[in-house]
C-alpha cells in the first residue's frame, strides 16, 4: 500500500518540479534570451520591454500550452478508459473535424470578421459541439448508452466532416485556402488573453469534474457491465466524462487549432511508466500533457527563429519517437 | 416471512423475443443453489434479471426482504456480489483489481483507498489463496488463478449474495473443483447465500444442495439435487438419453451420458 502511494506522491512532485522547470525555460528561452535571476527582476519591477515579453508574449503561451496540453491529454485518458480502447485519441470522436469544418465555412464564407477575433474560436467550439451532440444523441438507444456504437458514430462523422472540409478547401480561394491551412496546423499564439483564461479555467474545471469520477472511471476499466456490478451509475458516469472530455478538446481546438498526437501519445508513455490506475493517471497525464505542449512549442518558436514552425510537426515527431523508445523499453503490454 | 431471495412473478427479457414467463422462486439464506438447463432455457436471463443488468418489466425481487428495484445500485453492490465467467482485463495487479471490490463503499473524492480496505481485500485474498498473486497483472495468472482473484474481488464487497454466472466453464477438472471446494467452503463458513449458473451437471449435483432447472423460460423444477437430477426430468429438458446413479462415495447424483453408437446396439 505505502510503496504505491509513495511512487503516486513522487511521480506528482517529480512532474510538478518539471512542469516548474519547463515553464522557467520556456519564459528563458526566446529572441532575448533571460537568465533566472533576470525573469524575476523582470518580474519584480514590471516594467520595460522585457516585461512585455514576458508577460504578454511567453507567459500567455505558456499558459495555453498547460492547459491545452493538459486538456488533451486528460481528454485522452479518459475516452481510452471509457472505451477501454488504447487507440481511441480526442480527435477519433470527430470533434477536431467538426472544429476545423467550423473554421472552414467561416473564413470560405467571409464570416471571419463578423464579431472579430472571436469569430474563429466560436466557430471552431461550435463546430465541435455540434459535432459532439450529433454523436451523443446518436449513439442514444432507449436512453442507454451503447459505446461501441458511440465510437462508430464518432469515427464516421469524423470523416464526413474531414470531406465536407476539403470539398470547401478545394472550391474556395488560395487566400481562404492558406487561411484554413493555417488553423488547422494549430499554434499557441493567442494574442487575447481572455481567450487564454477561459481555456486554463475550462481545463481545471475538467480536472476537478474527471477527479470527481476517477473511482467509477477506474472501475470502467473491468468493462461496462462488470463496473454496474460493483455500483456504478455507468450510465451517468459515461455521459458526463464524455461531455467533459469533448467540451475540453473542443475548446482547446478552437483557440489553438488542431494540436494531434498529444491525448493518445502522453497518458500512454505515463501508463507504461507509473501504471494504469486511472487516479494517478488522470493527474500525471494532465502535469505530462502540459509540459510535453510547452516544450514542443518552444522548440516550434525557436527551431528556425525568427519563423515558426506548425507546433503539430513537433508534437507528431517527438511524441512519436519518444512513444516507440519508451514502449521498446517497456515489458507492459498494450 | 419471506425467504432471503424472494422473486415474485417476474417478466423481462430482451427485444428479440425471449422472455422469462413470470418467474416465482425463493432461496434460503445460506444455501447454495444452482441453476441449471439447456442453452437458452433462461437461466442468463434470470440471473441478468436478479443482478439488475436487466430491467423488469413485472414483478419483484427482493433480498432480505428489500425490494432491489428500490435501492441504488451501490447499495445493490452491498448486497450483492457478481461473478462472471471469464475476467479478460490485461493492465491490473491482482491486489488492485481485488481492491475494486470495496467501490460501492467508497465517498465521492475518495481517491486512495483505507487501511481497513486493504485488511479486507487481503483477508479475502487469504482466503482464496491468491495473496501470491498480490503484485502479478491479472493477465499473468491462468484462468483458474484469475477465477479466484474474481472470487476475492466479489468477497471484498462483502455481500450477502454472490451470484456465479458459469465459474467453471474455461477450466480443467482440478481447477473447476478448486473453485467449486472453495465457493462450498465460503458457503459453510461465512454462511453466504450462493446462487451459480452452472452447466456441469455432475457438478452441480456434488456442490449445491439446492437446484432449479430451466426451460423455455420457466422453471421445470427446483428441490434437492436428487429431485432435480432425475433421468425423467434431464430427458425432459435436455431431449437426451442419460443414465443417474449414485456416487458411491458423496451418494449425491451423478448423471451419465449415452452416445448414439451404444444405444442403437442396445436397442434401448
Amino acid at each position: 500500500m505505502k510503496s504505491k502511494y509513495l511512487k503516486w506522491g513522487l511521480s506528482v512532485i517529480i512532474l510538478s518540479i518539471l512542469l516548474i522547470g519547463t515553464i522557467l525555460l520556456a519564459l528563458s528561452i526566446g529572441e532575448i534570451n533571460f537568465s533566472i535571476s533576470e525573469i524575476i527582476d523582470i518580474f519584480k519591477n514590471k516594467t520595460g520591454i522585457e516585461y512585455t515579453i514576458l508577460s504578454k508574449i511567453r507567459l500567455p503561451r505558456i499558459m495555453l500550452g498547460l492547459s491545452v496540453g493538459g486538456a488533451l491529454s486528460l481528454s485522452g485518458v479518459i475516452l481510452q478508459g471509457i472505451y477501454r480502447n488504447p487507440l481511441v485519441e480526442p480527435y477519433t470522436m470527430g470533434i477536431s473535424g467538426g472544429a476545423a469544418f467550423g473554421v472552414a465555412i467561416t473564413i470560405v464564407f467571409g464570416l471571419n470578421m463578423l464579431i472579430g477575433s472571436y469569430m474563429l474560436p466560436i466557430s471552431g467550439f461550435i463546430g465541435a459541439v455540434v459535432t459532439v451532440f450529433l454523436v451523443y444523441f446518436l449513439a442514444i438507444r432507449k436512453n442507454h448508452f451503447n459505446i461501441n456504437r458511440m465510437l462508430l458514430i464518432g469515427v464516421m462523422i469524423s470523416f464526413m466532416a474531414s470531406s465536407a472540409m476539403m470539398f470547401l478547401m478545394s472550391t474556395t480561394s488560395s487566400e481562404n485556402l492558406h487561411s484554413i491551412v493555417f488553423w488547422v496546423m494549430g499554434s499557441l499564439d493567442e494574442p487575447d488573453s481572455f481567450l487564454v483564461k477561459v481555456v486554463f479555467f475550462s481545463s481545471i474545471s475538467g480536472l476537478l469534474i474527471t477527479y470527481f469520477f476517477s473511482n467509477q472511471l477506474n472501475a470502467l476499466r473491468l468493462g461496462e457491465s462488470k463496473a454496474k456490478h460493483l455500483g456504478v451509475n455507468t450510465n451517468l458516469t459515461i455521459r458526463v466524462l464524455f461531455i467533459t472530455a469533448s467540451l475540453l478538446t473542443g475548446i482547446s481546438v478552437a483557440v489553438s487549432g488542431v494540436i494531434g498526437f498529444v491525448g493518445l501519445v502522453i497518458p500512454h508513455i505515463l501508463r507504461i511508466i507509473i501504471g494504469a490506475d486511472l487516479r494517478i493517471l488522470i493527474i500525471t497525464s494532465f502535469l505530462g500533457g502540459g509540459i510535453f505542449l510547452i516544450l514542443c512549442d518552444l522548440i516550434s518558436r525557436t527551431i528556425i527563429a525568427p519563423n515558426e514552425l506548425p507546433i503539430g510537426v513537433i508534437t507528431g515527431m517527438i511524441g512519436g519517437l519518444v512513444f516507440i523508445f519508451v514502449l521498446s523499453k517497456s515489458k507492459f503490454n498494450i | 416471512m419471506k425467504q432471503f431471495v424472494n422473486i415474485e412473478n417476474i417478466v423481462c427479457g430482451y427485444s428479440s423475443g425471449f422472455k422469462l414467463k413470470e418467474i416465482c422462486l425463493e432461496i434460503k439464506k445460506g444455501s447454495f443453489t444452482g441453476i441449471v438447463g439447456p442453452n437458452g432455457s433462461g437461466k442468463t436471463t434470470l440471473f441478468k434479471a436478479i443482478s439488475g443488468e436487466l430491467s423488469l418489466k413485472g414483478g419483484s425481487i427482493f433480498i432480505n426482504n428489500t425490494d432491489t428495484s428500490k435501492i441504488s445500485s451501490k447499495q445493490k453492490a452491498q448486497k450483492m456480489a457478481i461473478v462472471s465467467q471469464n475476467t479478460e482485463i490485461a493492465d491490473i495487479t491482482v491486489e488492485d483489481y481485488v481492491l475494486l471490490g470495496r467501490m460501492p463503499y467508497k465517498k465521492p473524492f475518495q481517491l486512495l483507498d483505507k487501511q481497513s480496505d486493504y485488511t479486507i481485500a487481503h483477508k479475502y485474498m487469504n482466503l482464496t489463496g491468491t495473496v501470491k498473486f498480490k503484485d502479478k497483472l491479472m493477465c499473468e495468472l491462468s484462468g483458474g488463478e484469475q477465477q479466484l482473484a474474481s472470487i476475492a474481488r466479489a468477497l471484498a464487497q462483502e455481500p450477502e449474495l454472490l451470484l456465479l454466472d458459469e465459474p467453471t466453464s474455461h477450466l480443467d477438472i482440478s481447477h473447476q473443483v478448486q473453485v467449486l471446494n472453495l465457493i462450498q467452503r465460503l458457503n459453510e463458513e461465512l454462511k453466504l447465500t450462493v446462487l451459480m449458473i452452472i452447466h456441469d451437471l455432475n457438478l452441480a449435483g456434488e456442490y449445491c444442495d439446492n437446484l432449479i432447472m430451466m426451460n423455455n423460460g420457466t422453471i421445470h423444477i427446483q428441490g434437492s439435487p436428487e429431485e432435480v437430477l432425475n433421468y425423467q426430468h434431464i430427458e425432459d429438458v435436455y431431449k437426451t438419453v442419460v443414465i443417474t446413479q449414485q456416487n458411491p462415495l458423496s451418494k449425491k447424483p451423478a448423471v451419465f451420458l449415452v452416445s448414439e453408437k451404444i444405444l442403437n446396439s442396445k436397442k434401448i
